[in-house]
């Protein structure tokens, strides 16, 4: 029966092979990496939305100058003011993508930043208006990173009331229609986030609830909206008054309360039916796209009798042999992919984060978007898709082959002989006709790419 | 070691990998031959301003809004059929005007209304759907129409350009290209790559088709570029695909077209026209003539007799222009359509009025119909779908009401 395996553990549950970064040597140990000080975040920062926040007050600042001012020079250095801060907040995103591959580049604990993309990934979103649109790493920063492996509870509630979820599921301007505002305004409810919690977030879409379900966690999030000058806040005034009953229990009631959302959010959490669905998920992610039975078996039990912990979650993962099945398994999606190159190829962060910004997008954030994934501008709330084949396209390949064999060289200077290159990114996977193209190949470029190109190193 | 590549390929011929994961290499059954009628749909993401494309001069109240120059006069706008005029950006369309192969329709938009924001106006748009107040659709109604199409390959759709396209979002098969996704590499790593790739039969299968599209797009997918010259090419690239790259991209389409493809779709931005609106606006309809009439000259006759392109935005702009000479979201706003099967020189509207009254908000083009309708009329001609079909799953709600007669 096939159990962990360090090598496969750093292909399948990390960032990859790289040369100079031993393996966590047993699940133990891997665990516990989750438990230490963010040791990759502090070494390459990303700015936290609270951070991020104070740029929103001062482009709104701006914005309100300018209107004040109309048709005199005010209004031209107000307007200059918010093109430079627009133009600063874009530079600083893809400054941020480079500190997330640098992460995984560099990290010890690479399980961390699987899972920080995983969850980031549960949890899409992206502010809709100006700056906003910019905050997703900072987003992820606050909400998610923290939360990784702790109580799913904790990671929902922070997530699901995050300024960036309330403005990307239209939270913001969802009113109980019997609120005094809703009354005055005539402002009505807005079930996207309630739906999306259910359907994507807990439950999943063919979890036990209906749309009378829906509608009265919709009522029970009137309320929740966000101020730039404080981060989430609850309205009152907005607030449906009276209890809502969500999967046949009441929650809230008059004065309607932060805390009655927060309670709703913890008991969908913590149900059997979110269990499963986080079971499943984990097990399609990180090991097939049709896993085994069993497995989802084990987790969605750890989660369900330890009250959503995600570690148990985790842990029953990874002591599951299915687990460990040596055979090549799912393709690897475009940022994991170019993370674990540049991971093999132990490339300085410093070659990539500083680029201009032209540059940046040329080498890293293009190649993503052809490949497939267009960093932090999510197509729906449902995130990146899990099934191999919306990754190996005909589009997707190329892209990730003409970036394999040109992109390393151009960061990075001298490269790997590739015969070397093959036991450093492949160990024991280089097949024969990898190890031909290695040696065959006219260029260390090419052989270097050839390698980083196949499916062997494209497969997790 | 040294292996020959035949060793190679018997090798990887008893490697068992799920080949059923991979829709290249997925065999498909034709339930029927594939019609012959083609559908290419262009979004036009940022808000055109239907009002200056085809500029209703016949108006009373236009010339008031607007103070807009006539028809015909020297650089105004091209006398259509005596009500509206066409914007002088795109005479090079007069020519499919008067062969009946252009027509416009006016005043209509998607269901979505008040809040004006690009994101969910084209969420809606591609979703076609009424309203997102339940949560966006996961799919996009030109997907939801393939699932009805009759006789689907994997190369009947095709979504062209790096625009992820969420109308063809779904459950059937849609290829996808972009013709900046250049592959320029020298023969030897050509050669390696293949035979890297028979490892692994859905790898395999998608970079053979990669080099295929590669090599017919145009431009040579072998060469002897240095790494340093792939990065030049890829900045080059990436640079084409931000401006105005859409004749290669139609280029491309048609080249699918006549093949087996018929159904594509691509996208066109730069509409949104908050100042100084006459030169961007200028450009933008020009590069939208230009792909009109690429698609035309790359189709060849034969083709475009039996083809309809249609060109949406998720909606209009304001009547009147704001204090910088540009206009603002808006409401209701125009399609264009080309294409030999269109019974067209048409302007297709029940036009509501520019009074003061007459407009949504008093700011805004009143739309008289939803633009589902039309579209979902147009599929009906072209690909034989039944109305319960259209108004239940591809565009549900829709009322598809009586007949424009938009095809021949």
């Amino acid at each position: 029966m096939p159990a962990f395996d360090p090598t496969l553990a750093e292909i399948r549950f990390g960032c990859g092979l790289s040369p100079n970064i031993a393996p966590a040597q047993s699940v133990a140990a891997m665990l516990a990496t989750l438990q230490g000080p963010d040791l990759a975040a502090a070494r390459h920062p990303i700015e936290p939305f609270d951070t991020f926040r104070a740029r929103i007050v001062r482009y709104n600042e701006q914005g309100r100058l300018r209107r004040d001012s109309r048709g005199t020079a005010a209004e031209k250095t107000a307007l200059k003011a918010m093109r430079v801060m627009n133009k600063q907040a874009r530079q600083a995103q893809m400054t941020w993508l480079g500190q997330s591959l640098a992460r995984c580049v560099t990290t010890q604990a690479p399980f961390r930043e699987r899972l920080s993309a995983f969850w980031a990934d549960h949890f899409t979103a992206q502010g809709k208006a100006a700056l906003m649109r910019r905050a997703v790493s900072p987003y992820v920063e606050e909400a998610i990173r923290p939360h990784l492996s702790g109580r799913f509870e904790d990671l929902l509630i922070a997530a699901v009331t995050h300024p960036v979820m309330v403005s990307y599921l239209d939270q913001r301007g969802s009113v109980g229609p019997n609120s005094p505002r809703g009354k005055k305004s005539g402002g009505g409810l807005n079930e996207n986030l309630a739906r999306e919690i259910m359907e994507l977030h807990t439950l999943g879409v063919g979890g036990p609830y209906t749309q009378g379900d829906v509608r009265a966690l919709a009522e029970l999030l009137t309320g929740l909206t966000f101020n730039p000058q404080v981060g989430r806040v609850f309205r009152k005034d907005s607030a449906e008054p009276g209890p809502e009953t969500v999967l046949g229990k009441d929650y809230g009631g008059d004065p309607a309360r932060l805390t009655d959302i927060e309670s709703a959010l913890r008991d969908l959490a913590r149900h059997p039916a979110t269990a499963r669905h986080l079971a499943r998920k984990l097990a399609v992610h990180f090991v097939a796209d049709m896993p085994d039975p069993a497995l989802v078996q084990v987790i969605e039990t750890a989660l369900r009798d330890s009250g959503s912990d995600l570690s148990a979650g985790y842990a029953a993962m990874l002591a599951h042999p299915a687990a460990w099945n040596a055979a090549p398994g799912n393709v690897k999606r475009p940022f994991e992919f170019m993370a674990s190159a540049l991971r093999a190829l132990a490339m300085p962060p410093e070659s990539f984060v500083p680029l201009k910004e032209k540059r940046f997008r040329e080498y890293i954030q293009y190649p993503l978007h052809l490949m497939g994934h267009s960093w932090e501008r999510p197509v729906g709330p449902d995130g990146l898709s899990e099934d191999d084949s919306a990754w190996i396209t005909p589009q997707g390949l190329a892209a990730r082959l003409q970036w394999a064999l040109s992109v390393p060289q151009i960061l990075g200077g001298t490269l790997p002989d590739p015969r070397e290159f093959l036991i450093t990114a492949l160990a024991g996977r280089a097949t024969p006709a990898v190890q031909f193209a290695a040696q065959a190949a006219e260029s260390r470029a090419d052989g270097v790419g050839l390698i980083l190109a196949s499916p062997a190193f494209q497969r997790s | 070691m040294t292996l020959s590549r035949r060793a190679f390929l018997t090798r990887s011929a008893l490697i068992g990998c799920s080949l059923a994961a991979s829709p290249l290499v997925t065999p498909v059954t034709f339930a029927a031959a594939p019609g012959d009628n083609r559908l290419v749909v262009i979004i036009l993401r940022g808000a055109m301003d239907g009002l200056a494309m085809a500029q209703p001069w016949g108006d009373p109240a236009w010339k008031a809004l607007r103070g807009a120059a006539l028809p015909d006069a020297d650089g105004g706008p091209l006398d259509l059929d005596g009500r509206f005029a066409l914007h002088p950006s795109m005479a090079g369309l007069m020519p499919l005007w008067q062969a009946k192969e252009l027509s416009v329709v006016h005043a209509v938009s998607t269901p979505y209304r008040d809040k004006r924001s690009h994101f969910d106006g084209q969420d809606l748009l591609e979703a076609g759907v009424a309203d997102l107040a339940s949560g966006a659709r996961r799919d996009g109604w030109l997907n939801r129409m393939l699932q009805h199409y009759p006789g689907i390959g994997t190369q009947t759709a095709w979504a062209i350009g790096s625009d992820p396209l969420a109308v063809l979002r779904g459950a059937a098969p849609v290829a996808r290209w972009a013709p900046e996704a250049d592959l320029a590499l020298s023969p030897q790593a050509i050669r390696l790559a293949e035979l890297v790739m028979q490892d692994d039969p859905a790898f395999a299968a998608a970079m053979s088709e990669a080099f295929r599209i590669a090599d017919g797009d145009g431009d040579a997918l072998e060469s002897a570029l240095s790494p340093q010259e792939m990065g030049e090419m890829m900045g080059a690239d990436m640079a084409a695909a931000r401006g105005p790259g859409e004749a290669r991209l139609a280029a491309f389409v048609a080249q699918q077209l006549r093949a087996d493809a018929r159904i594509a779709a691509f996208s066109i931005t730069g509409w949104d026209t908050h100042a100084r609106q006459d030169a961007p606006l200028g450009r933008a309809l020009g590069r939208l003539s230009s792909a009109i009439l690429t698609l035309r000259d790359e189709l060849g006759p034969q083709a475009w007799q039996r083809t309809a392109v249609v060109a949406m935005t998720e909606f209009g702009r304001t009547v009147r222009f704001n204090g910088t000479g540009g206009t603002d979201h808006g409401t209701g706003g125009a399609m264009l359509m080309a294409g030999g099967a269109l019974r067209g020189g048409r302007v297709v509207t029940d036009w509501p009025g520019l009074d003061e009254a007459a407009l949504n908000d008093r700011r805004d083009l009143m739309p008289t119909r939803d633009l589902r309708a039309h579209v979902g009329w147009l599929m009906r001609g072209l690909f034989g779908l039944e109305a319960g079909v259209l108004e239940r799953e591809v565009f549900p709600g829709v009322e598809l009401g009586g007949d424009p007669r938009l095809l021949l």
